[in-house]
């Protein structure tokens, strides 16, 4: 129901500020603009969706994911303890995690998303606290080398982009750890 | 340094490869598996996006995050953070690109090495668009009840804005 209420209430704010601010017809034509926007983020990302998950079924049949997950396992045993002994879901964290930590966004995204779709089988159409878990670490995302944002930066003059590295880690850090002891604390309290 | 970055895809399919070869796996058959199976995934988002995208592109059309940005500014100053970022801070879970463009907006007009430029290229690099990556998760899983998912992102969100800030004056102030 959460995504309901932030649902009806961005386009009930959105109409209500547009007529304020007489800008009625820009968000007529927004609304449009913003389905279509969303089909093609879709294509767009169609193929480098499709290529990783490829590579992670390669990774799988071959037991390399497997290695990859017995590294990260004394970690995501304490994350995920209700899969901690369902290795598939635990391959795909670990995938999951290495692409994030690489800072490779395009790939961790598919991989993440199979790891929901493993998680969601035992509990179909509710999101259970591994999954809740699996989200937020997601959008929290833990990434080593912001390469995007340094560009920003040496594009506007700046002499050293990568300056920012340490504050980048320190609050990425604070921010996932937030996100895990909410997880951990509404889990106890939701039902 | 750069080259580095940039051959580490190609690189690490390559390995992959080469390692399921040496595990006599028939790499080309798992490869096509697999990226058939991102087909099936692919047409399970794409209806979540397409909702949250609209309400994402009104919402920023409207103006209604501008009226907040004015609305918040004095809560920011008081918890640390310059208030010129706000607008950031707003748009940051909803779109990526709209966060970049805002963020590289206060870069440019503070210059990248001022306390805003610093702020705010440390809240994107430490954030993810939020919404974007709840839709895509449980639009592909199929879940309906979201359950405490939203408010304990935002939670991590919210931690990750008040740290960036916290950050830049402790390093470089």
């Amino acid at each position: 129901m959460a995504m309901a209420v932030i649902w009806t209430g961005m386009v009930v704010v959105s109409i209500v500020c547009a007529l304020a601010t007489g800008r009625g017809p820009d968000v007529a034509a927004a609304a449009m603009e913003g389905a279509g926007a969303a089909v093609e983020l879709c294509l767009s990302m169609a193929g480098v969706l499709c290529l990783w998950m490829g590579v992670m079924e390669i990774m799988k049949r071959s037991g390399l994911s497997g290695g990859l997950s017995r590294l990260l396992r004394p970690i995501l045993r304490r994350l995920y303890p209700s899969f901690a002994r369902d290795r598939e879901v635990m391959d795909s964290i670990s995938a999951n995690v290495s692409a994030n930590l690489l800072g490779l966004g395009n790939a961790a995204t598919p991989l993440g998303i199979q790891a929901a779709r493993q998680m969601s089988r035992r509990t179909p159409g509710v999101a259970s606290d591994a999954l809740c878990m699996l989200v937020v670490c997601n959008t929290a995302s833990i990434q080593l080398i912001p390469t995007t944002v340094a560009s920003v930066r040496l594009a506007a003059g700046c002499a050293a982009p990568f300056d920012i590295l340490p504050a980048v880690w320190l609050a990425s850090a604070l921010s996932v750890c937030a996100g895990i002891a909410a997880v951990k604390v509404l889990g106890r309290v939701w039902r | 340094m750069d080259l580095a970055f940039t051959m580490l895809v190609p690189v690490l399919i390559a390995g992959t490869a080469l390692y399921g070869m040496f595990r006599r796996v028939d790499v080309y058959d798992a490869l096509v598996a697999g990226a058939g199976e991102g087909l099936g995934v692919l047409i399970k988002i794409v209806p979540a996006l397409v909702g949250l995208l609209t309400a994402v592109y009104m919402l920023r059309a409207s103006g209604a995050l501008d009226l907040a940005a004015q609305a918040l500014a004095p809560v920011l100053t008081r918890l640390g953070i310059p208030p010129e970022t706000v607008g950031l801070m707003l748009v940051r879970p909803v779109s990526g690109s709209a966060a970049l463009g805002v963020g590289a907006e206060l870069i440019s007009t503070y210059g990248p090495d001022s306390l805003i430029g610093r702020t705010a290229a440390v809240m994107l690099g430490s954030t993810e668009t939020t919404f974007y990556t709840i839709a895509v998760y449980f639009g592909a899983a199929g879940i309906v009840k979201t359950r405490y998912a939203v408010p304990a992102a935002l939670c991590a969100d919210l931690a990750g804005f008040v740290a960036a800030a916290w950050a830049v004056r402790v390093i470089f102030y």
